[in-house]
């Protein structure tokens, strides 16, 4: 069943109207397989020869489905300056800006760099600048092809490099506050893409350890870079004529390497003796030396400064033990002070009631006797002992004058019995 | 037959076909009889394994067996996730930052790049293609996912070319697959239709959108999802015997490699055959601590048990056609490829994405449908026959920019019939050049207009009446559905063409072209003998 199409209204006289534009249409790549895909090449190449610019404008705004970070890549715009730059003075061009690399640098990989370079032709040659009745200025894209051919020859890249100032990472400027990591770390990640031998061990953090520091060190310090000063070198002249001055040139050129590679060495080696000093892992290492230093000695000395506090611990204890003795026995000695003084007195006092008992009772009416008497209790007093002094006190104190007579001779002939005293010193009580 | 090799080289399996005379393909299997080759590699003493001898040894010597390597070639250590290797010998990183593998062979220790597994493997499928032909083969076409990098096709060209298969052209896996399914039915490729390419393999899943205009492919958007495969079947249905064995025996099988490897090994065995049948038996011996294991499991324990995986399929799937910007009502076709598109489940949640009148392709809704393990092999088979005659320099031709990169229509193109509705000449996503013929009639009327528009998309709503008579309809209220179709009616109008002096029902022909720059022509005529075409050009706004 065919479909009919509407009848024609009236009035539309001519044959053929345009009335508009189809959207815009959007290029993608169709996926070469197949046999419709074979016709259709064959259809785009027969009898056609494209030109490099059709090629290259095939490549531009395809819309392609797999991400691909790098789809930007050479999209940057290039400033007047380098734009007008002569391209006889091409060497002194920003040849990584050339191609709208400034960012990537030495980081951009070769596929990187032909992608940027096709983005550069689109943008830049001089087909397009005449044909969009642009001024017939084919400098620029004299620099781009120089610069293409540059960058992809591994050896003049590296001469390009080498001398690459846009690419370096400064250090930090001296006696200004900085974080050490923050504004070394970029520097040395910087240097070591010149290094001969790779990997290359890069700065760390606060928390490397001692041996990584180590490590850092000793590499930097016997830094071997790559660089090399071709870059810089006159151009050697031609012109076969003047030999001697082609010849001066070219011993010019080599003398003028050798002094950069040297003064290169020297800036390394000035840089890496600056973090060194900067460095506080190595001021924190130091201290940390310095501490299990004292550590250490500390730990040595520990045998005999036990022994000592032992001994210090064992004077101590025998001192106090010794005043505690001392303080005991004075109070003991005070003690026994008191008794005796308490007994001298209870002695007097018995004495005392001794001697006065005959008195009492009248010297047992022979007062005429009273001297032999006294003398007689004298020796006696002398004799007794404290108790019995006690007893024979006690005997005689308010006693009839018998009893106080009989408890004396009692007490004589036991003392003479005892062989204590003898009884013919005794005048009265014999 | 062909000299010229097809291959798929897959993470998890590589296939080799061949065209024959008379434009078939031969999916060809290697001396084991294995047409799903495992891609895998194993050293033992002095001797090398490939393919399904080389992957058993994953259970007795994992060290030396070397799996899942695709994805690494042409790629630095740091750049991919090594953990696909940690079943077999674990990728390693080399001095230079590559991937390399050591391998114990004997008493000495061997370092393998990863490019020189590719190479060995690639060797095997040549010697496995050659033993089969009798003839030497003369150079290949190999498919890889979409989101290989140019650094890596060149790396895996540079490998073939060392393993003595001559590189002709490295394609798009989804594309290859595409193309076998359009040439397995004659005009199938003539259909323009937007199908959705969903490869499910091992340890990953791609999917890719791709309009077909006037046989020519544009994909239009690719998703991949890592990590998401037929591997995750494997663990969860080896974890789910774990726990069975451990119920009854009161051993654990998860306490060393060897019993996990086995696990996995009988689980992959088990999982196949459920795609198949109802249900299988499952028998491993000595599992754990001496024990031997005998189960069985059938396909909807199956089902239940991989429920997670198998819904994360699908709705990556589905993400994956919103991320092209497209509705699933607009998709003509769902192609699955890949092993684990043999699962009746996965292809079962599919087709209920999409509208009934998208077409799922699968062995398990259509038994005619190709062996999605077969299709990439097949596609790039067909690729090489077709581009077997040309010499290096014409294929490098073909494929430059100018003539890879064209323009496309972003809306499509059509004229108003009678009654006012849309008819489409050209769709959306149609590449230049281009030239489309419409029959046509102009009914009783002596005067027609040919009127040519761009069309606008809007949806239609139909509300489905649910069914009222069903038995256990209970006194909650069904949900009348809403059916969505994509409709397109005319939008800006681009010209109008007269046609007058016609008799009745007569037979005209409009023809439409639109050249490389994207000149549009449009012309009609009566289709008698004399008559003289109207014709007239419009271009694109720019
Ligand atoms: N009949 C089947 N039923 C279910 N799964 C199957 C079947 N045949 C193969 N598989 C599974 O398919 C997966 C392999 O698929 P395929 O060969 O497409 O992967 P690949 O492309 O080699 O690997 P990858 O996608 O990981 O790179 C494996 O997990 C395998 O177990
Ligand atoms: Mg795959």
């Amino acid at each position: 069943m065919s479909i009919t199409l509407p009848a024609l209204t009236s009035g539309a006289s001519e044959s053929f109207k345009v009335s508009g534009k189809y959207s815009a249409p959007v290029r993608r790549p169709i996926e070469p397989v197949g046999r419709s895909f074979l016709a259709h090449a064959a259809r785009t190449l027969r009898g056609h020869t494209w030109s490099d610019y059709e090629k290259l404008q095939a490549e531009k705004n395809v819309k392609v489905v797999e991400e691909n970070p790098d789809d930007d890549i050479g999209d940057e715009d290039q400033d007047e300056e380098l734009l007008s730059h002569d391209p006889r003075e091409w060497k002194t061009a920003d040849l990584y800006a050339v191609l709208g690399l400034s960012k990537l640098r030495h980081r951009a990989t070769e596929d990187q760099i032909r992608r940027a370079h096709r983005k550069q032709v689109l943008k830049h040659h001089p087909d397009k600048k005449s044909a969009s009745g642009g001024l017939e200025q084919d400098g620029f894209f004299k620099i781009i092809q120089k610069a293409y051919e540059i960058m992809l020859d591994s050896s003049k890249r590296a001469q390009f490099d080498s001398v690459d100032s846009h690419a370096d990472v400064l250090p930090p400027t001296p006696k200004t506050e900085y974080d050490f990591f923050e504004a070394w770390g970029p520097v040395f990640e910087s240097e070591a893409r010149f290094s001969k031998k790779q990997p290359v061990p890069l700065l760390g953090t606060m928390d490397s350890t001692k041996e990584e520091v180590d490590k850092f060190y000793t590499f930097w310090g016997k830094f071997d870079s790559w660089k090399t000063f071709e870059f810089k070198d006159e151009d050697v002249p031609d012109d076969t004529a003047n030999r001697d001055h082609k010849r001066y040139v070219e011993r010019k050129n080599i003398a003028n390497r050798k002094k950069l590679k040297q003064e290169d060495n020297k800036r390394v080696i000035d840089l890496v003796e600056r973090a060194y000093s900067e460095d506080p892992r190595i001021k924190k290492f130091k201290e940390d030396a310095k501490k299990e230093k004292e550590r250490k000695k500390w730990e040595r000395e520990a045998g005999s400064r036990q022994a000592a506090e032992e001994a210090a611990a064992k004077k101590a204890a025998e001192e106090a033990a010794a005043k505690k003795a001392a303080e005991e026995a004075s109070l003991l000695k005070q003690d026994s002070k008191k008794a005796k003084e308490a007994a001298k007195a209870a002695k007097k006092k018995q004495k005392r009631a001794i001697r006065g008992s005959v008195k009492e009772v009248g010297y047992f009416g022979e007062e005429a006797k009273s001297a032999d008497i006294e003398a007689d209790l004298e020796l006696l007093v002398e004799k007794l002992n404290e108790t019995q002094l006690a007893t024979v006190s006690a005997k005689v104190t308010n006693a009839s004058a018998d009893a106080v007579k009989s408890s004396f001779t009692d007490v004589i002939s036991e003392l003479a019995n005892e062989g204590k005293v003898d009884r013919s010193y005794f005048k009265y009580f014999k | 037959m062909s000299t010229v090799l097809g291959i798929s080289f897959g993470n998890t399996s590589s296939s080799i076909a061949l065209s024959t005379k008379d434009g078939k393909v031969d999916v060809i299997a290697n001396p084991d009889g294995d047409r799903a080759i495992p891609s895998v590699l194993s050293y033992v003493g002095e001797d090398e394994y490939h393919g399904a001898q080389a992957k058993s040894q994953l259970i007795r010597n994992p060290k030396n067996t070397i799996v899942n390597f695709r994805d690494f070639v042409g790629k630095k250590y740091d750049e991919v996730d090594i953990s696909a290797s940690k079943l077999g010998s674990p990728a390693i990183k080399s001095a230079n930052g590559s991937i390399s593998y050591e391998i114990q062979r004997g008493s000495t220790t061997e370092s393998l790049t990863v490019e020189e597994v590719t190479k060995r493997h690639f060797k095997k499928l040549k010697e496995a293609a050659e033993d089969y032909t009798g003839k030497k083969v003369e150079g290949v076409v190999i498919a890889v996912p979409t989101n290989y990098t140019e650094e890596q096709k060149a790396e895996l060209s540079k490998v073939l070319d060392a393993s003595g298969l001559k590189s002709l052209q490295v394609i798009n896996e989804p594309s290859a697959a595409l193309l076998a399914h359009l040439s397995a039915k004659e005009d199938r490729s003539l259909e323009d239709k937007v199908y959705v390419v969903a490869d499910f393999g091992g340890i990953r899943s791609d999917v890719a959108v791709i309009a077909v205009r006037g046989g020519i492919m544009t994909i239009l958007s690719t998703s991949h999802k890592l990590g998401l495969g037929g591997d995750k079947l494997d663990d969860v249905l080896a974890e789910y015997f774990a726990k069975e064995f451990e119920k009854k025996y009161k051993a654990n099988p998860r306490n060393n490699a060897r019993s996990l490897a086995k696990l996995k090994s009988e689980s992959i065995v088990v999982k196949k055959t459920l795609s198949n049948v109802q249900t299988s038996t499952c028998s491993i011996e000595s599992l754990a601590e001496g024990i031997d294991f005998h189960t069985s499991i059938n396909r909807l324990r199956y089902e239940v048990t991989a429920r997670q995986v198998l819904s994360e399929m699908s709705s990556f799937l589905e993400e994956a056609v919103k991320k092209s910007g497209l509705e699933t009502i607009d998709i003509d076709e769902v192609l699955l490829v890949g092993g684990t598109s043999h699962t009746p489940k996965l292809a079962a949640d599919i087709s209920f994405i999409f509208p009934e009148t998208t077409v799922v392709t699968s062995p398990a809704l259509d038994s005619k449908a190709l062996n999605p393990s077969e299709l990439i092999a097949r596609g790039a088979a067909l690729q090489a026959s077709l581009i077997e005659g040309f010499d290096e320099s014409e294929i490098k031709e073909s494929l430059q920019p100018i003539v890879v990169n064209t323009q496309h229509l972003v809306k499509p193109i059509g004229i108003k019939d009678s009654e006012g509705n849309f008819v489409t000449l050209l769709h959306a996503e149609t590449a230049f050049p281009i030239k489309k013929t419409l029959e046509v009639t102009n009914g009783d009327s002596d005067a027609v207009s040919v009127e040519l528009f761009e069309g606008e998309r809007t949806v239609k709503e139909t509300v489905i009446e649910p069914e009222q008579d069903s038995d256990d309809s209970e006194d909650e209220e069904e949900e009348p559905e809403i059916k969505r179709t994509a409709v397109y009616v005319s939008g800006n109008k681009l010209a109008e063409l007269a046609l007058k002096d016609l008799k009745p029902n007569a037979k005209l022909e409009i023809i439409i072209n639109i050249s490389n720059d994207g000149v549009l022509n449009i012309s009609a005529r009566e289709l008698k003998q004399g008559s003289v075409a109207v014709k007239g050009q419009v271009s694109s706004s720019s």
